[in-house]
């Protein structure tokens, strides 16, 4: 089948598309957007954390014939190419960051978080981002990259 | 694998008519693990998301209609008022990636004993609309859950909505696990009041081949309880209602318990439920 859809922006079309395939297959293997992770398929870990339609959404949960017609926004998509969003910029900063398999996720669900919360509390921030999981941080400098973030935006 | 999108609910009956086999999807968040982990090939999946009926919830009769596409995030922000146990389960469900995808009608159309959505529905008398090409009936909760992942939808049905009636007295959730996110119910219970008809309801979540009402548990404490006084039940009521709860469950050993320790926490709760919940009668229920 054929998946058109919107992807930061710009207009995304995939041919021969299985009917079966996620969202997130559809994105990395077809469209090349490879920042989006696939580690667990099955909505435990978040590191395929995207925006569908504005909402949060793991990617490898959605049917890639669910977002035709759809707007997607990837961890590419949240800045341009004039360097790191505020977000990012805190995770380096902070130190949150050791493999980084996990990190985009957490980029786009703490950017969904501060977009909702200008000031989140740590419990906010525990709440938030309980589906994303981190095997290296200990998530201790993930709370202080979201606290960074939140103090300047 | 055949990919059906309705965009009507009309449409969407008379796919399920034509292509009774169709597996239907919404949020996706059960039947997506089933196909990556390869544990369910389906030959016809038939996507939900692009019926807007299904999306929608109005009030109707004094109940509220809530369509089987509202996801759990939408039920916490818009309907927590009057739907407090279901808000506060929908709370416990996944992560936000989940609840904002999730619905309470895939929560009903697996019918897993764990599901979340289950205790609160059966505590509020909930019915469950299913409808299909020649007709529409609404199911009371009570007798929607057949067997163990088996519900009372024909194959020519779809869940078109769940039926509710705002809160009349104060409602709890309580869930057992290993973490505060992210985890199926080791066991889980909810209660819920209602003041003017004097009466309580009761559901159980994951201890039992599919989620239970305890009726032996309801009616003795309602006969129990000083509505009028509004004051607290004796210990000795408190601890039988509890035993009460715990019997009615029909628990397993598994993974993530074992059917004892199901039984003693489902006490526990059911003896805390009603606690909260008759506190909350005291203090602030008109
Ligand atoms: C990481 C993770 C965590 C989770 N945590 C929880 C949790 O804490 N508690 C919990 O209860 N569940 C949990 N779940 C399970 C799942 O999120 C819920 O069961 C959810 O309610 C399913 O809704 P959905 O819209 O995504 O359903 P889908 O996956 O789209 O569908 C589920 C089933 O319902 C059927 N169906 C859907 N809509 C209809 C309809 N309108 N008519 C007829 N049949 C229909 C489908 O055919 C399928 O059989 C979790 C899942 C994941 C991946
Ligand atoms: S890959 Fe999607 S949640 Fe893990
Ligand atoms: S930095 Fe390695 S998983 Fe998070």
């Amino acid at each position: 089948m054929k998946v058109a859809c919107t992807v930061n922006g710009a207009a995304r079309e995939a041919d021969g598309v299985w009917e079966g395939e996620s969202l997130l297959y559809v994105l990395r293997e077809r469209f090349g957007l490879y920042g989006s992770k696939n580690a667990c398929e099955q909505g435990e870990c978040g590191s395929c954390s995207v925006f569908l339609d504005g909402v949060l959404v793991c990617a490898c949960l959605v049917l890639g014939g669910q977002a035709n017609g759809r707007t997607i926004v990837t961890v590419e998509g949240l800045t341009d190419a004039s360097g790191l969003h505020p977000v990012q910029q805190a995770f380096v900063e902070a130190g949150a960051v050791q493999c980084g398999f996990c990190t985009p996720g957490l980029v786009v669900a703490t950017h969904d978080l501060l977009q909702r919360v200008r000031k989140p509390t740590e419990a906010q921030i525990r709440e938030a981002l309980a589906g994303n999981i981190c095997r290296c941080t200990g998530y201790a400098k993930i709370i202080d990259a979201v606290n960074l973030a939140a103090g300047r935006t | 694998m055949n990919f059906l999108q309705p965009s009507t609910w009309a449409e969407a009956l008379a796919m399920k008519a034509a292509h009774p086999e169709a597996l239907p999807i919404a949020g996706g968040t059960d039947v997506l693990v089933e196909i990556n982990l390869d544990h369910n090939r389906p030959d016809t999946v038939m996507d939900l998301t692009r019926v807007a009926d299904l999306a929608e919830w109005a009030t109707e009769d004094g109940l509220v209609r809530v369509g089987a596409g509202v996801t759990y995030t939408r039920i916490i922000d818009e309907l927590g008022d009057r739907m407090p146990g279901l808000a506060m389960a929908s709370r416990t469900v996944g992560s936000p990636q989940i609840r904002n995808r999730g619905t309470v009608g895939g929560n009903l159309g697996t019918a897993s004993p764990a599901g979340d959505a289950h205790p609160p529905l059966l505590a509020s008398d909930a019915l469950v609309e299913l409808a299909s090409a020649s007709g529409t009936r609404r199911v009371p909760v009570r007798d929607f859950f057949t067997g163990p992942k088996r519900n009372a939808a024909r194959k020519d049905e779809l869940i078109a909505a769940f039926l509710i009636e705002p809160a009349t007295g104060p409602q709890t959730f309580s869930k057992v696990g290993t973490r505060n996110a992210m985890v199926i119910a080791v066991c889980s219970f909810a209660l819920a009041l209602d003041a003017g008809r004097r009466r309580v309801r009761t559901g159980i979540g994951s201890a039992g081949p599919t989620p239970l009402p305890a009726p032996e548990a309801e009616q003795f404490i309602e006969g129990e309880l000083d509505w009028d006084g509004r004051q607290p039940p004796s210990d000795a009521a408190v601890a039988r209602f509890g035993e009460l709860a715990a019997a009615a469950a029909k628990p397993i050993d598994d993974v993530r318990g074992t059917a004892a320790y199901r039984r003693h926490a489902l006490s526990v709760m059911a003896r805390r439920s009603l606690g909260w919940a008759w506190q909350d009668y005291r203090v602030g229920w008109a």
